[in-house]
């Protein structure tokens, strides 16, 4: 089985956001893999060892998401690719990373591609749709349950705290949510392993791609954090009055009941 | 500039959804004195249609099939492209709710457009749509704008104020065939496990659990409250780690964004991520026994105190004055 795994190296969830001039300032900031994209992993290792083939993680970055890369491959996964931007110099989107993606899929033959339903630091959730949609594949987002027989495949996904459950076949691109299942930790062995697995960097030429091609459809024009909260209001005294206060205040002052 | 916008309505359990009203505010701004069209996929779908009208759309297209009835991607998206090639809208604006964000990307791809998801407002600034949405969930803002083309936005329920009902209002309401062929995925089943059937991202108050309610049964507590306020029940990372409640329920970077007018946390810390998915909402009331907890910080009333003692006094409190 090809299986492929889609990734972005994100902030830590762990991180304040320190912003000079409408820029995320990225200064000493830890970085990890997008803890949905990690379900992806876990998940397509788990394809692997069950059906054979082999987990291919690709990202869209620059050299800095060589370590998560290494990360995959230490997890379990196969090969990795960067597909590296670094040398870009105007500002990409959505649209630009997934068509950068799907050029690359394009050109390879793939059972399943695996993404988080979202990234945790932009929180757009749009590549991995996109990517189905340019190779005219079918998506199930924000699955939390996947077995695969043959060509069958059946999925459950999470809608809105429902479970639906879902018939369908591949080739197939999914979203991981979480509950699918529980990422491992890279094993020393796997770390060790992992530096001598293939991690390939191409750029947009090997993708027959020009500069154009990837040109944003949309601009960020400012960035900004929300207003810092007022201290609130501890409520004194026995639990009857602090309740009693509470009840009032929500009623009186807030207005929300 | 005025302009031609779509709005997809979304109907859930026989209802129109409130998002969709949010979206039509929205898509008025951006029309900017254009035309907003409504469009709703499904069955029996007049008094809904009716409905958006009186909520500004000033005209609606229904397509009613059965294979509509339930969302699937290529259902949905075979539809809406259909009514877009015969409409040709200079935009398109969603809820961003479980099917509008399996659903825009794809058609944002085929239609060759950018997309701004998860928008919480939307002004015009120098005859430009500026869309603010949430980043590093709600740790930050940025504001986005279209390079060109077509504008497209899903916008996250809950923040942007709907447009009075005027039941009077009336407007076209046309039917379209559409033409739904070679589905790829099939639903089976849907399990409900939502609790009290108020969802968590549309929900206005909502009552959530952390590692203080120590186990499933304590959440008893905190479901009766939400009963009495027609709230919905969340959680914490921890409660859900803990297997007090189901992942579904989780509030946080990983887990779902909220932005009710209530939020009452019981038993919550309140690390950075659990913030991070909460913070932003209109009033919140903490309930932890530690004076220390971070939640303290953002939270507008604290009680320091357990919950167990606090949370059914304040059950009663409440179905004395809402009754």
């Amino acid at each position: 089985m090809n299986i492929y795994v889609i990734m972005k190296r994100t902030f830590d969830t762990e991180e304040k956001i320190v912003i000079n001039d409408g820029v995320i300032d990225e200064d000493g900031a830890e970085f990890i893999i997008n803890p949905y994209d990690e379900y992806a992993i876990e998940e397509a290792i788990v394809l692997r060892d069950e059906h054979g083939g082999e987990v291919t993680v690709v990202t869209v970055g620059d050299e800095d998401a060589e370590k998560e890369l290494r990360t995959a491959l230490a997890m379990g996964a196969d090969k990795a690719v960067l597909i590296d931007v670094e040398d870009v110099d105007e500002e990409l989107d959505h649209f630009s990373i997934s068509k950068a993606l799907t050029a690359y899929f394009s050109k390879k033959e793939y059972d399943i591609i695996l993404g988080g339903n979202v990234a945790v630091d932009d929180g757009a959730g749009q590549v991995a749709s996109r990517v189905a949609e340019g190779l005219g594949i079918n998506q199930v987002t924000t699955i939390t349950s996947l077995e695969i027989d043959g060509t069958a495949v059946n999925i459950e996904r999470d809608v809105e705290g429902d479970v639906e459950k879902i018939e369908t076949s591949l080739p197939l691109l999914v979203t991981c949510q979480q509950g699918l299942n529980e990422p491992r930790y890279p094993s020393l062995p796997g770390i060790m392993k992992a530096k001598k697995k293939p991690l390939d960097t191409i750029d947009l030429d090997d993708l027959d791609l020009e500069e154009e091609d990837v040109e944003a459809k949309t601009k960020t024009i400012d960035r900004f954090l929300p207003p810092e909260k007022q201290a609130g209001k501890i409520l004194e005294g026995e639990v009857d009055e602090q309740v009693d206060e509470l009840v009032q205040l929500l009623r009186n002052e807030a207005k929300v009941i | 500039m005025a302009m031609k916008m779509l709005v997809l309505g979304e109907v859930k359990d026989n209802e129109l959804r409130n998002v969709t009203f949010e979206a039509i505010a929205a898509a008025k701004t951006v029309a900017d004195g254009g035309e907003v069209v409504g469009v709703l996929f499904g069955e029996n779908l007049q008094q809904h249609a009716e409905k958006m009208v009186h909520y500004g759309a000033d005209r609606v297209i229904t397509a009613e099939k059965e294979e509509l009835s339930q969302y699937t991607t290529d259902a949905y998206q075979q539809a809406l492209l259909q009514v877009c090639d015969v409409e040709n809208p200079e935009g398109i604006i969603m809820g961003h709710t479980s099917s509008g964000k399996d659903l825009a990307p794809r058609i944002a791809a085929k239609l060759d457009c950018g997309l701004v998801t998860d928008a919480v407002t939307v002004e015009i600034e120098d005859g430009q749509s500026v869309f603010t949405r949430p980043i590093y969930s709600g740790k930050a803002f940025e504001k986005k704008v279209m390079e060109n083309g077509r504008i497209f936005a899903t916008v996250r329920p809950n923040n942007i104020a709907p447009l009075e009902e005027d039941t009077s209002k009336t407007g076209d309401i046309s039917s379209m065939n559409v033409d739904i062929k070679d589905l790829r995925s099939i639903v089976k089943d849907v399990v409900k496990k939502s609790s009290g059937g108020v969802d968590l991202s549309e929900a206005k108050i909502i009552v959530a659990g952390g590692r203080g309610v120590k186990s499933a049964e304590g959440f008893q507590p905190l479901e009766e409250l939400a009963e009495v306020l027609g709230a919905a029940v969340g959680a914490s990372r921890g409660a859900c780690d803990a297997e007090y409640c189901d992942y579904a329920l989780q509030i946080g970077q990983t887990g779902k964004v909220v932005t009710p007018d209530l939020y009452i946390a019981a038993g919550i810390s309140g690390a950075i991520q659990h913030l991070a998915g909460m913070s932003n909402s209109k009033v919140i009331v903490a309930i932890n026994k530690d004076p220390e907890a971070p939640i303290f910080e953002v939270a507008d009333y604290g009680i320091v105190g357990d919950l167990f003692d606090v949370i059914p006094k304040l059950t009663e409190e409440f179905k004395k004055v809402t009754s």
